[in-house]
């Protein structure tokens, strides 16, 4: 059973370490066009 | 799409919680390889979704390569991403499944060395697209994705053309699966796809919205100076 719950658990803690990646990539853009309407108004 | 997605999210999550409980409570216990089998229902459907995703980046790379098209490109990139996170599942729970049932984590036979080459191909794909600049680097992309494709017939047929000690196909294999071991697996696959369908969506989304930004820091770099 360990091999069982070991390969569950791999499974979505690669998708979930995926998810993240992704979402710190859209908050990172985010923050961009926050910068950028910054600049396009100063 | 974009009202869709929450309502999609929730109903996928439904979907992959029942399909979590077929494989761990309804499947049929295995008379060989007891509880460890039931990994296959996590193995397999990732299998077939990573070959999805790996067409759609074929495709995609296809048609970019004749019309030039940026969303086909755009397609290509998300595709090949998801596509090599249902890989690195492959390559993680097939060796957890072969400890306990062939007394070893991994043999370099014919299936399990051309999906790490798959593996390779796709990451090498990403790094090329990530460290490389220029009009170029999109049309090179494509040309590498179109050429790792080829290792997925490769890879899929590699158990019906060489003697290997992976197991036989599960479907078409010609071997005798318990119709409700089918049932739970179709039931897993759907549920893993409707999942790395969202996933592609957000990461196709994410590269139109960064390619939008990037065209507008350009402009505004030329406005500046």
């Amino acid at each position: 059973m360990t091999y069982l719950y070991a390969a569950y658990a791999a499974t979505w803690i690669i998708h979930i370490a995926y998810l993240a990646t992704l979402l710190s990539r859209y908050t990172r853009l985010r923050n961009e066009i926050r910068e950028l309407k910054t600049v396009r108004e100063g | 799409m974009k009202r869709a997605f929450p309502i999609l999210a929730v109903l996928t999550a439904a979907l992959l919680s029942f399909a979590l409980y077929e494989a761990l409570v309804v499947a049929p216990t295995d008379q060989l390889q007891g509880d460890v089998y039931r990994i296959i229902y996590y193995h397999v459907p990732s299998a077939w979704t990573m070959f999805i995703f790996f067409l759609v980046n074929f495709v995609a790379s296809v048609v970019y390569l004749i019309r030039r098209n940026l969303k086909a490109d755009a397609v290509a990139v998300a595709a090949a991403e998801v596509g090599i996170v249902f890989c690195t599942v492959v390559l993680v729970t097939g060796p957890l499944w072969a400890r306990p049932v062939w007394g070893i984590w991994w043999t370099w036979d014919v299936r399990l060395t051309s999906t790490l080459v798959l593996w390779l191909i796709y990451v090498s794909y990403l790094i090329l697209r990530r460290f490389s600049s220029g009009g170029q680097m999109p049309v090179l992309a494509a040309a590498l994705a179109v050429f790792g494709a080829l290792d997925m017939p490769l890879v899929y047929f590699s158990i019906w053309f060489f003697r290997t000690q992976h197991p036989q196909p599960v479907v078409g294999g010609g071997g005798s699966t318990d119709p409700r071991m089918l049932h739970i697996w179709l039931i897993n696959w759907a549920a893993f796809l409707c999942f790395g369908l969202l996933v592609f969506w957000s990461r196709y989304r994410l590269e139109v919205l960064r390619r939008e930004v990037e065209e507008i820091q350009a402009m505004e770099s030329l406005r500046e100076a």
